[in-house]
């Protein structure tokens, strides 16, 4: 644990408190609290428009919030910034920009890299290495124009782990990609948290999410549930989270069915 | 033409220039001309020779300051334009341009006089108001950027042009120069304007290599770059305040009304030219320099030729240049791409149709004849006499009054042909779930394009079959290399 504080009790990695965020005061998230400690994979749950992205956002320091905090290891987002990694949606960025996989890469390490300096050759190679986790090696020099959208999304995994971090986000990676690219992005995610890397994941197949995720966040403007997989996807709680929509309650039922039920 | 070559046919062909600007880049052309005759024998006896010797020898120290003042506001603008294309933020130069003019007039207000640094400080200064207008009404309203650019721009230009006029009639005011930040007068740049932009290059030039990274990282995704606790505020705030100087000092040779085109054509040039970033922004400050250069020339061969407009033209025909010439995506490239690939297409089913008719004969004979061909292909003898004529003068087959032949090159190539025609379409069938009747079409495209490494990959695959889904069979690259089926001389008939 590398929390260098003085307390006997190292603090949790990622400690939420009473996190408000609004939109022109519309409300999107509210009094959100959360704790969690090193080597854990958290899938994010909520309907559209349940603040999944914002709270990401908001844990990045990347939207103002009305309320609360947010600490890692104890400490402000600034202070840590660059142990802290985040995978966008993929639809952030413009796609035509005219550089190549590598150079997007590379920018997962810019942070520790610094201000004023070139990335050296142990960058690349640690790029290299990363690119070749999410086999898009042979691919390091296209320009990010001609990737189809499973690549992009891989190209921004493969980004967020050359930062190295120990905190990641990532919303949606699972967009857009086929079962095969989905496979091999879960089981880079679980090499991360076997390292003792915590991961927050927003994620939208209930079936699956259950398979992947030990702990996963249930939100609609304030966490519903947050805690180990098999207490928290039940139909109750996944009802009050959907707010009892059919075409979900289905999914989830046939998912609790498949499974027999929650254990 | 070699085989394989067409297997590069168009990646990805972006029209982001679309009709407008090549309209824009014609017409500059077609206008460049004629100004340059005409200026030439401005005034009496090749005064305009003259003058061309004049600039050419950089003597004068008016000339040299202007060539040098061009140089740097060209480049300079070509350089942060780079960034701005790319960041898809042309619009946002344009509202910059207009909204420095207000700032124009009151820096000539602050002492009665044409300083620069006090047009420097105040234009920036108001270019800087009018950006933060644009944002703060994209943030606060629920107006999009487009239209709050085109209000901002709209409403601080008008300012500025209300102060101008006043301006010129107050009497104490020498405001000579001033109509200079409309329409642009090269010949108007003194050595205290030079100095001025000199260090406003100087400044962008270490900007931009100092913090290229950061800048790249910014622009390309600036909340990540933020998250890495890189310093995407101060880099975009400085990249905007840069900008807006270097509008400002190119607004005296180009005025406000044409500066946003020094920001956005060389830029779009150089993104024409290539994929790279670095090289696109490097070829933007040249072409950025070129363009003020040669514009400042060409106003010189005449009095009274207004500068910004004859740069913008230069910079726009070097465009249409890059439009038709271009390498990579050129028009006239494209063309003669499409016109070979069409060419060898045509060659190639010529040299499959005959390979069938020898192929139905057994390969007995060592020709066939044009009457046998033209059944084949259902078309007239005259038809295929053209075709054949054009194998042999491709050397591909020899045309001897009636009779056909294959060179051994064409004999190659119609048997790598008809393999790849078979092997797709067994392929197709086997490994795709394609219905044997669906796949003729397909591999009538695909067969001329497979390159020698796909034909081994597709062998393999298929265990190395000998026959299509129809039942005939595949030449295999042994029996290519075997074969002399076809030698002329061993026909008789
Ligand atoms: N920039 C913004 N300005 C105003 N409102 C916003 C903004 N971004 C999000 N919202 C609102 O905040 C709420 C939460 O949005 P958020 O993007 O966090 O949802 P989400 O859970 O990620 O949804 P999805 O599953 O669709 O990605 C939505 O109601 C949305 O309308
Ligand atoms: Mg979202």
């Amino acid at each position: 644990m590398n929390a260098p504080t003085a307390s006997p009790v190292p603090p949790p990695v990622v400690e939420i408190h009473d996190l408000t965020v609004a939109y022109r005061r519309k409300p999107v998230l509210w009094g959100v609290d959360l704790t969690i400690g090193p080597g854990k994979l958290v899938g994010i749950i909520g309907p559209n428009g349940a603040g999944k992205s914002t709270l990401i956002k908001a844990c990045m320091g990347l939207v103002p919030t009305q309320g609360g905090w947010v600490r890692f290891w104890g400490r402000p987002f600034g202070e840590v910034g660059s142990r802290v990694g985040y995978v966008p949606q993929r639809e952030t960025v413009d796609w035509d920009f005219p550089v190549s996989v590598m150079d997007v890469v590379l920018m997962g390490r810019y942070g520790r890299i610094g201000l004023f300096r070139r990335p050296s050759r142990a960058d690349r190679e640690a790029a290299r290495a990363c690119l070749e986790q999410v086999e898009l090696l042979p691919y390091a020099d296209r320009q990010i124009s001609n990737l189809s959208g499973g690549q992009q999304q891989r190209v921004f995994l493969a980004r967020a782990l050359a930062q190295e971090a120990e905190v990641y986000f990532m919303d949606e990676p699972f967009a857009g990609v086929d079962a095969a690219t989905e496979a091999s992005i879960v089981s880079v995610l679980r090499t991360l948290r076997d390292r003792g890397c915590t991961l927050f994941v927003v994620h939208h197949d209930l079936p699956t999410a259950r398979q992947y995720f030990d702990h996963l966040l249930l939100l609609n403007l304030n966490v519903v549930a947050f805690g180990p997989t098999a207490e928290v996807f039940t139909a109750e709680l996944l009802q009050r989270t959907y707010g009892g929509r059919l075409t979900l309650l289905s999914e989830v039922a046939q998912a609790l069915g498949a499974q027999g039920g929650p254990r | 033409m070699k085989a394989g070559r067409e297997t590069r046919g168009g990646g990805g062909s972006r029209r982001r220039w679309g009709a407008a600007r090549v309209a824009t880049a014609v017409l500059a052309a077609a206008l460049l001309l004629p100004w340059a005759h005409a200026a030439a024998p401005a005034g009496p006896d090749g005064e305009g020779l003259a003058q061309v010797w004049r600039f050419l020898r950089l003597e004068d120290a008016a000339v040299r300051h202007v060539v040098w003042g061009t140089l740097l506001l060209g480049g300079t603008c070509g350089l942060l334009g780079g960034f701005m294309v790319v960041r898809r933020m042309a619009l946002v130069g344009d509202a910059l341009s207009h909204a420095v003019l207000p700032g124009v007039a009151a820096g000539f207000l602050w002492n009665m006089s044409r300083d620069p640094v006090a047009i420097l400080v105040g234009a920036t200064v108001a270019g800087l108001v009018g950006t933060a207008f644009v944002s703060a009404l994209c943030r606060t309203t629920r107006l999009k950027e487009d239209a709050a650019l085109g209000l901002v721009l709209a409403s601080f230009f008008a300012v500025g042009l209300c102060l101008l006029s006043i301006i010129q009639r107050l009497p104490a005011a020498n405001a000579a120069g001033l109509s200079h930040f409309l329409f642009g007068q090269a010949a108007a740049i003194g050595p205290a304007d030079l100095r001025v932009m000199a260090i406003v290059a100087g400044v962008v030039v270490l900007f931009v290599v100092a913090l290229y990274k950061e800048l790249v990282a910014v622009s390309f995704d600036a909340a990540f770059a933020r998250s890495q606790g890189l310093p995407a505020a101060f880099v975009h705030h400085a990249f905007m305040f840069l900008l807006a100087a270097s509008v400002v000092i190119a607004l005296q040779a180009v005025g406000v009304v044409l500066v946003s085109a020094l920001l956005v054509t060389p830029a779009a040039t150089a993104y024409l030219l290539t994929r790279r970033l670095s090289r696109l922004l490097v070829y933007a400050a040249l072409l950025g320099a070129v363009a003020g250069l040669g514009g400042a020339f060409l106003s010189f061969l005449g009095p009274g030729l207004p500068t910004g407009p004859l740069i913008v033209l230069v910079a726009s025909a070097t465009f249409g240049g890059a439009v038709l010439f271009g390498t990579r995506e050129g028009w006239l490239v494209r063309f003669w791409r499409q016109r070979a690939g069409v060419g060898q297409t045509r060659r190639e089913n010529t040299l499959k149709s005959m390979y069938h008719v020898a192929e139905r004969e057994g390969f007995a004979h060592a020709g066939i004849t044009l009457e046998e061909l033209a059944t084949r292909r259902r078309q007239t003898v005259e038809e295929v006499r053209a075709l054949g004529a054009e194998l042999h003068r491709h050397g591909m087959a020899r045309l001897e009054r009636d009779l056909l032949s294959f060179t051994p090159e064409g004999r190659r190539r119609a048997g790598e042909i008809v393999r790849n025609h078979r092997l797709w379409e067994l392929y197709l069938t086997r490994s795709a779930n394609f219905a044997p009747d669906h796949v003729h079409d397909h591999a009538e495209k695909i067969e001329h394009v497979l390159g020698e490494a796909a034909v081994r990959e597709l062998e393999r695959r298929l265990d190395h079959a000998r026959r299509d889904p129809h039942g005939s069979v595949i030449p295999s690259a042994a029996d290519l290399e075997r074969s002399n089926w076809g030698e002329p001389g061993g026909r008789a008939r």
